[in-house]
Parts: C-alpha cells; structure tokens; sequence
C-alpha cells in the first residue's frame, strides 16, 4: 500500500494540531482508492499515470479536508472484474476507504459501481466507456467523468459529418462494445445528413485487417470509422497507412482512441487520424501549465483518462469540504450540485443520474513535419457541446425516482 | 538351493511390501492430519482473514481440483476448462438474477449445464491423445467463449452484474458474510471430498492406469474412451460446481471467467501446487489468487512476480510445492 509522503507529513500535521472543529470525518481520514489496469493492455491508457494525476489532486488541494488527512490508495485490478470486486469489497469493508475512482474497463466498473450502491459509497469512473453506468444500471453514488460511447459517437460521427465527410464505412469489433459504437455513431452520421455505405465485421484480437480495409477503401466512403478498441484499433490504424488510405483521400476516424495510444502508435502511422477526447494539454494556458508539471512527475503528457481522474479526486474533495463530512449521501448530493470547474472540465455538471457533462472535442492528428514537439499530436478540429454530447438524464435509461432522498 | 533363495527374496520383497504399506499408511496418516487441520482452520478463517477473499480461494482451488482430476489422475491436459468454469458462472447468474431461482438450485442448474457442456466437447476431444487433445478442447473452448462474448444474456463484455445473493432453501439470508462463507465451504468440501473419493475408487484406480500407460489399460479390456469421458464430465462439472458458486460471492459473471488465459491460468496453479497431489492444487490456487489480490497494490507488475515465481517453481521443485512435500516425507 502506497501512502504519498506529503500525505504522511499531513498526518502528522494533522494529528499535531488536533482541530477544533467537530465536523464529521469517519476514521478520521479521507481515503480514495484509485482501482485500475496497470499492467495490462490499458497500463496507459490510465494506468500509474492516473495514480500520479490522483496525487497531484491531493497535493493541489493541500493534502488535508476539514483538518483531517487525505489518503490515497492504489491497486491493479489486471483487468479482472473479480479481482476489482474482490479488492474493491476489502477497501469498503476493512480499509475504510470512502470513494473508489478510475476503474477502467466497463465490466470492472459496473462491478465496483454496484458493490459501491450497495454499500452506500462514492465512485467515480473515467476510465470505462459504457453509458449503462449512467444509465439502466445508473446509482445515486455512482458518477461518470471524463467521456462515453455516446459523447464518442456524438464527436466522431456527427462532427466529422458537419466537417465535410459525409459517407461513412465502418469496421466494426464482432462483439457487442463494437455494435453498439457503429450503431450510435452511424445514427449521428445520418441524423446530420450522412450516408453509412457499408460496414463489416472483424472478429475480436485480430492481426490481419487488409482484407476489411481493402473493403473499406473500395467503398468510395469519405471516412472510414473503427468501431473497436485498444490493439485492434492500433492494428487497423497502421495497416491503413500501409495501405495509404489517408494518402487516397480517404479519412480515419477511431472511436475509442486517446493521446497516449497516438503516442505509443506515432506520428507517422496515426497522421490524419481524427478523435474524440474530452482534453488537451496544447488547448489553453491552464492545460499547458497542467500538463507540463505532469510531464515533471511522469515524463509523459496526461490524456483525458487521467486529467479527468485529477478533476475526478478534486472534485470529491472540494464536495466532501463543502459538505463538511464524508458521509455518503451529503457528499453525493454536494457533487451533483456543485459546478465542476477545475482544469479539465472549464464548465462542467454533475446531471442528476451522475453523468458529468462537459465540452468534448473532435481533435486530428498532425502529420509528422507539423510537429513541433514530442508530444505535439492533435489539431483542434471542432467543440462539441457538452449538452450534445451526453445523454439527458430522461434519455439515459436511469430511474432517478428510484433514489431514495 | 535355488527354492531357499526364492523363499529368502520373497521374504525380502514381502518384508519391503510391509515396510512400503506402512509408510504409505503413515502417509495417509499425515494426509488426514493435515486434512483435519485444515478443515478446522478454514472454519476459523473468517474471523482473522477477510472472508470474502478466502470464499474467492476457496472457488478457484475446487476449480484446480476439478482440473487435477483430469490432468493428475487421468493425465488429460484440458486446455479449454475456463468454459466450464465461466459458462457455469454465467448459467447461475442468469437464473438468479432474471428467473430469480434459489441460490443452491442456481448452483446445481450451473454444474449441470457444465457437465453438460463437458460431454459434448469430452466426446470430441478424447478422441486425440497428448498436444492434439489439448488443442481440440482449446479450439472447442474458444467457440464456447465466442458464443458467451455474442448471446444476449451474457451482456457481452460488460457482464452480468449485480447478482443477487439472496436466501438459501429461502431461509438463510447469505447477504451476511457468515452465513454465506460456510455455505461456500460446504461447497467446497463436498466438491473436494467428491474428487477424493473418485481418485481413490476403482474407477480412479483405473484411470490412473489409463494415465501409466494406455495401450496396457486396452489390452486388459477397459474400455478407455468410456473411463476418460467419465472423468471429463466429472471434472466439467465440479469446476462448473466452482464456477457457479464464484458467481454467487462475487455477484458477477464475466468474459474473464470463459477467456482462454484462465484456462491457462488453472494449468499454473495446478503445477505450482503439485499435479497429481490431492491438496496441491489448492495450495497453488490459494497462492496464485494471494498473489493477484496483494500484490495488486505493490510497485512491480503482477504478472511478473507470479511469472518469476512460476519459473522459480518448475526450476526448483518440478512437482510442484506439495508434491516436493510428500517426496520429502516419503524419504
């Protein structure tokens, strides 16, 4: 178990002081588990680095809340729901922590949003994509930060559309993730006046894609979309540029794509690819200075997986001292009410189902010669609104008269 | 002469026979020592350790048991057994969480439909001896795996979630972590004590010579293909028996369960534990799913140190902890 140095030194401080004040902090400690995948295919995609944007959340927001010490926990859950489930329910139950956050992987994160219902806890998810979070499986607890397949399909489908590249051709993940992104998108295609001329289907984990691109480049589609993840999209990306699909003029658009697989894809095979994330480092002056003391700490630049865990940690703490306690509920109720405004998300709110609405962008990856640093990736190529880009809570499949007030 | 010289050796031979039969005796005697003790313990655990994580142990060493029964004691390495284990997983989660069945009957419909589901890809496999019968139940498992990652029930890669631990026989509230940890231990024991009593029948006896040496078990008349599918569907159904069971702690049931690595997963922690051993796999499941759990929040890669460990194991002790054990003691 990992406990910052600062935090420790807070402890101290804390326990030296003894604060007057008789605000309620059960354990007197504020404990967040960060939960993610740090070994396995998405150990970048959030991975350490989301643990690192975690402490720089504590170390911004003094270490201490309500007098009392902020502890932050982490652990790898190697993509298995059982074992997240397994460590989740030992935080709760012997550990103290009050919120668990991250929580890449969408069958990890429904797990632990379900534990966390039932136990009456907080948490928070960045790194999974399902709207069912939100959505049919949605808690009163249960928040979800940074994106989902909906504001992706919104960003990808409809802004490129309104970009000018109104036919589309899909290659689609033979499962169920990878249906239910070509559906969402294609409907955003067409409801913006495009055309799906074709899709197929390739079966998960695979290594050859020059059959399905070939099919995809003959289509005559102005955009060719990847309705899949992780290896598989970074396949198809770089099959593609030996192809030279982008070179014939045709567009690359990837559903579920961040700048830390461009990174680890490079320039030269992801130029002309188009995106959406909900963050940059390169967009303002805040993300610039964020990101470069992200660079201090890791070496790296932070995608929107990990800012949106900083915003994430920031945002529990700043409810919990507006609160004034850690209880469950009084906490739930400050997140959804408080406007999120934090380096991450400029103008963020919590809906009532836990979806956490903000401005996404479609960003495109420059070619090779246009960059002007390392990690120098994306143009900005449209803003899509937050209110566009996330389902209302009457659309989203969550029975908030459920909630028990 | 010579007839002096044959009584003396069968004297011999009788007298290492006694000594053979006592130390095999004293053996057992260990075994049902250590059997006690750990019976005892295991009622114990959940006031000093989290019980949760010991039913989660508990889960996966009747799975490994289930699987050492194949490959221990029939010498069938099954490469595809994750099917039984999750698709029993997702049986049980199904019929609790959408036909709200009791939790015991969800149980066995699981077992069942993973025994079931063991006869069918059994009947194809034992056909094909050595790497042959290991790849046809890999490529059947894989088809198994796609049918779970595409039918509707399952929720693909999200899994069924939220499953309902509810009441057994609609009186005992397993919502409470006592009530639930025995029920699970029980579960174990019985699934244990099943395999025990198989390894030590005749029919076990059988299969352990089927595993010596085949042509030989032919050549005396067993019918082979019969003993091995028999031990198939068995070992199908207590890791489905396991598998269910692990639904019910953990309320879900996901693709990790049927995905082809926790095929190889259970292959690793049947070796570390001692292949052919009555408790090494349970010891190396108890050790693999330690290691997952605790080291999952150390600084170094788990998939590393239980990598480094398993090389450390194969390099030093080939048969496995227990397996060294018992060599130890017969010495």
């Amino acid at each position: 178990m990992r406990i910052d140095k600062t935090l420790l030194a807070a402890t101290i401080v804390a326990g030296l002081t003894m604060p007057a004040a008789a605000q309620e902090i059960s354990d007197d400690v504020v404990k967040i588990g960060i939960l993610n995948d740090q070994s396995g295919v998405y150990a970048d995609f959030g991975g350490k680095w989301s643990v690192a944007a975690a402490e720089m959340a504590v170390e911004d927001f003094g270490g201490t809340v309500l007098d009392k010490p902020i502890e932050l926990i982490n652990a790898d859950h190697q993509n298995k729901p059982d074992i997240a489930s397994n460590i989740a329910r030992e935080w709760y139950d012997t550990q103290q922590v009050d919120a668990i956050m991250e929580l890449t992987t969408s069958s990890v994160a429904l797990a632990v949003q379900g534990l966390s219902k039932e136990k009456g806890k907080i948490d928070i998810v960045t790194g999974a994509a399902t709207t069912e979070l939100t959505g049919k499986q949605c808690s009163p607890y249960g928040f979800h930060w940074a994106y989902d397949t909906h504001a992706l399909a919104v960003g990808t489908g409809g802004a490129l559309v309104k970009a000018g590249g109104d036919t589309w051709f899909f290659l689609t993940a033979d499962y169920a993730f990878g249906y239910s992104l070509e559906e969402q998108t294609g409907n955003f295609v067409k409801e913006n006046g495009g055309e799906v001329l074709g899709s197929v289907r390739h079966p998960l984990a695979s290594n050859d894609f020059s059959s399905f691109l070939l099919q995809a480049q003959s289509s005559g589609a102005k955009v060719i979309g990847l309705a899949n993840a992780g290896l598989d999209t970074a396949n198809a990306i770089k099959q593609a540029a030996e192809f030279g699909i982008v070179q014939g003029g045709q567009k690359l658009a990837a559903l579920l794509f961040t700048l830390a697989e461009v990174h680890g894809l490079g320039a030269e095979s992801a130029q002309g690819l188009n995106l959406t994330e909900g963050w940059y480092w390169d967009q303002n002056d805040d993300n610039r200075k964020f990101g470069e003391r992200f660079m201090e700490k890791t070496g790296r630049m932070p995608n929107m997986i990990q800012a949106g865990t900083y915003s994430a940690v920031l945002s529990y703490l700043k409810a919990v001292k507006a609160a004034g306690t850690d209880e469950t509920k009084a906490v739930a109720a400050k997140l959804h009410e408080l406007p999120v405004e934090d380096v991450f998300a400029k103008n963020g709110k919590v809906q009532e189902n836990g979806r956490m609405v903000y401005d996404m962008y479609l960003f495109q990856v420059k070619k090779p010669d246009e960059m002007k640093g390392d990690w120098d990736y994306y143009n900005e190529v449209a803003t899509v609104p937050g209110s566009d880009a996330f389902l209302s809570v009457e659309n989203s499949g969550c029975d908030v008269s459920q909630y028990a007030k | 002469m010579s007839s002096l010289t044959d009584t003396g050796a069968a004297q011999v031979e009788s007298r290492e026979r006694q000594k053979a039969h006592a130390r095999q005796r004293s053996l057992a005697r260990i075994g049902l020592i250590i059997a006690v003790i750990a019976v005892a313990g295991l009622i114990a655990a959940p006031f000093f350790v989290y019980p949760v994580f010991i039913m989660t142990v508990l889960c996966f060493a009747l799975f490994a048991t289930a699987f050492n029964l194949l490959l221990g004691y029939a010498g069938l390495l099954s490469f595809g057994h994750a099917a039984f284990f999750g698709g029993a997983a997702y049986f049980t989660a199904h019929a609790v969480k959408v036909w709200g069945w009791e939790p015991l009957l969800a149980i066995l419909l699981g077992a069942v439909g993973a025994g079931l589901m063991g006869l069918v890809v059994g009947f194809v496999a034992i056909r094909r001896q050595g790497i042959y019968f290991a790849m046809v139940t890999l490529a059947l498992s894989q088809m198994i795996y796609f049918i779970f990652l595409q039918a509707p029930f399952t929720h693909g890669e999200d899994g069924i979630q939220g499953v309902p631990r509810g009441d057994l026989l609609g009186l005992v509230d397993l919502n409470r972590p006592l009530n639930i940890y025995y029920f699970v231990l029980l579960i174990f024991l019985v699934g244990f004590y099943a395999v025990w009593r198989i390894v030590h029948s005749p029919y076990g006896h059988v299969l352990q010579a089927i595993r010596e040496n085949e042509n030989r078990a032919i050549s005396l008349g067993y019918r082979v293909e019969r003993y091995k599918l028999g031990a198939f569907v068995m070992s199908a159904t207590i890791a489905g028996l396991a598998g269910s069971t692990k639904a019910i702690v953990l309320q879900i049931a996901t693709l990790t369960d049927v995905a082809w690595q926790m095929s190889g997963e259970v292959v690793l922690m049947t070796l570390l534990g001692g292949m052919g051993t009555i408790f090494g796999p349970a010891v190396g499941a108890a050790l693999v799913v330690t290691m997952q759990n605790y080291f999952a929040t150390s600084d170094v890669p788990v998939t590393v140190i239980v990598g480094v460990i398993f090389v450390l194991c194969v390099l030093l002790f080939r048969r496995g902890i227990v397996g060294e054990a018992i060599r130890f003691l017969k010495r």
